[in-house]
């Protein structure tokens, strides 16, 4: 049997997997790709190492029965809704992994690391994984909406000491300085710092930015994993890893490029920017009923939607499908428009509207639908604040000034449904509540939604 | 360790480098529906770090506790990445492909 040729397959089947994920036709096909050359892989390094014993060879496959069992019923049983909380966790399993496997090489392994280019690769990879790890957890957390501290300035004083103590330990470790024999401690004292750096980098992160940190997060594990192949010395974990970091990075850049911030200034925090909460402006407040939508949706001839990340915690995206439907009976044509940062990781607001059956053609993205928003008599916001505020464009002084916004106040109508007057995560005021052309529709969403729906049908 | 394909230092780091290159290349231009899927999946790919621990595992003698119990919380965390990851990413995908089937088939 040919085990070189079983590898260079999955080496291959990894990339060709990963470039069809990003086509729509084909990205399912990608996935299983994906998944049979991990498969071969771990095969393949399976049979290649050979045993020292029957019953590890027994353990190994036990254990590794159990996971796969664990992930496919975790898999099957999750809402759509709580897919960043599924990838956060996931996420934090691969980092803990690299920690524990750079920790067991030197402490119950006992290899001796003598050369400075290995003890490095080793170092990085278990900061990178341990970051990950903890921050994916605190990420978790946050996304599931458990008590976590509040964002604070000490959070971020106690990140960069946290930060400046591991840069510290690396360079006594590349001094030269340390004995082989002080590599173990020092690369647990490492560990251990990055663990606490993580939840000191991801606690003062706003909820906004979380599809920045998602992503980030990914990345990282990325980096440890690619770091681990080095040391392995094994080239598909190099490969998997960098594809993984690339991913990552690629995609962090991206929702930076969305919001017009820079990773610096997201990683500075939620804390910055929150001005004039003492100077609160009164605001002139028109607001519209249900049954008033209803009536104001069936008279129009083009209407969209714009979800935010309330629309997922009101569940109400299979009420937009079932709008979507009843406007189409009346010949009103509905539309989605989805902001990049929309939801708390990237794509988020797309994959639920694709649970609730809402064909692709109907979801426009944030520069298609501006170019043509005078066009729609009505835009109805659900659960979104930050993304649709005006201020971002003509407010210089806002903390979220820059940032493209879909502009539904170009509408002729904008009706935006919220619980109450609570700000949008950003803290800032929301300018549109001012315009003439926009009126607020209190309530749940999904109620709301499901009043429309059946006083559009009875009209 | 004992691994049939280790690979030199310098094989290793220009895999790296040309891998790199490679990856910024295929992840570029990626359609935001698929943003989410894309990072479930390759959240997945990453617990290829799995490779690591099965190593470990196989050339530990069983008498070394320590050293066993470690690399296999490695493995059963490992897989679950794995599985969970690419079984989801399928849930996902495989609500868009329901779609798209219903729209064509809907037309005629």
């Amino acid at each position: 049997m040919n085990l070189e040729i079983a590898y260079l397959i999955a080496a291959i089947g990894l990339v060709q997997g990963l470039k069809f994920m990003g086509r729509p036709a084909k990205a399912r096909l990608g996935n299983v790709v994906a998944a049979a050359s991990v498969i071969i892989a771990l095969l393949t390094v399976s049979v290649a190492t050979g045993w020292t014993g029957t019953s590890n060879v027994a353990l190994l496959l036990a254990l590794v029965a159990v996971g796969t069992i664990i992930g496919k019923i975790w898999s099957a049983r999750i809402a759509m809704t709580a897919i960043p909380q599924v990838v956060s966790i996931f996420n934090a399993l691969g980092g803990i992994c690299a920690v524990l496997l750079g920790l067991n090489t030197v402490y119950g392994i006992g290899t001796t690391v003598d050369e400075a280019l290995l003890g490095t690769v080793l170092i990085v990879a278990n900061i990178f994984g341990a970051v990950a790890f903890s921050g994916s957890m605190v990420a978790f957390m946050k996304l599931d909406g458990l008590r976590v501290p509040r964002p604070s300035s000490t959070q971020k004083y106690i990140a960069r000491t946290l930060l400046t103590s591991i840069v510290l330990v690396i360079g006594y470790f590349l001094s030269g300085l340390s004995a082989p024999t002080d590599y173990p401690p020092l690369l647990l004292a490492i560990s251990g710092l990055a663990l606490a750096y993580g939840i000191f980098l991801t606690l003062p992160i706003g909820g906004a930015d979380m599809p920045v940190l998602i992503s980030l997060l990914n990345a990282l594990t990325g980096v440890a994993t690619l770091m681990a192949g080095l040391l392995f010395r094994d080239p598909v974990m190099i490969i998997g890893g960098v594809l993984v970091g690339a991913t990552g990075l690629i995609l962090t850049l991206q929702m930076c490029a969305a919001m017009n911030r820079s990773l610096a200034s997201v990683l500075a925090g939620a804390t910055k920017g929150v001005r004039k909460q003492d100077t609160d402006v009164e605001q002139d407040i028109r607001s519209i009923t249900a049954v008033e939508t209803a009536s104001l949706l069936a008279f129009s001839k083009h209407v969209a939607v714009v979800p935010g990340y309330g629309m997922a915690v009101a569940q109400a995206q299979r009420e937009c499908f079932a709008l979507q439907e009843v406007l189409k009976q009346s010949g009103v044509q509905l539309h989605f428009i989805v902001h990049p940062v929309a939801g708390r990781m990237p794509g988020h607001m797309n994959v639920l509207l694709a649970e609730a059956n809402i064909p692709y053609a109907s979801v426009l993205d944030m520069a298609q639908a501006n170019d043509t928003m005078e066009h729609y008599d009505a835009v109805l916001v659900i659960g979104a604040n930050d993304v649709v505020n005006p201020a971002a464009e003509n407010d210089p002084g806002s903390s979220i000034h820059g940032m493209p916004i879909i502009r539904a106040y170009k509408a002729k109508q904008v009706i935006v449904m919220k619980r109450g007057m609570a700000k949008g995560y950003s803290g800032e005021t929301n300018s549109l509540f001012d315009r003439q052309n926009c009126k607020i529709l209190f309530g749940d969403a999904k109620q709301s939604l499901e009043q429309i729906i059946s006083e559009l049908k009875r009209i | 360790m004992n691994w049939a394909y280790s690979i030199t230092t310098i094989d290793g780091h220009l895999i790296l480098a040309l891998s790199i290159l490679l990856g910024l290349e295929v992840i570029k231009n990626i359609p935001a529906i698929l943003h989410t899927p894309l990072m479930s999946g390759s959240n997945a790919i990453s617990g290829i770090i799995l490779i690591g621990g099965i190593i470990q595992l196989l050339n530990a003698p069983m008498e070394q506790y320590g050293t066993v119990i470690v690399a296999s919380i490695a493995v059963l965390l490992g897989a679950i990445n794995i599985s969970g990851g690419f079984f989801i990413t399928d849930r996902m995908l495989s609500m868009f492909v329901m779609k798209h089937k219903s729209q064509t088939s809907k037309k005629p």
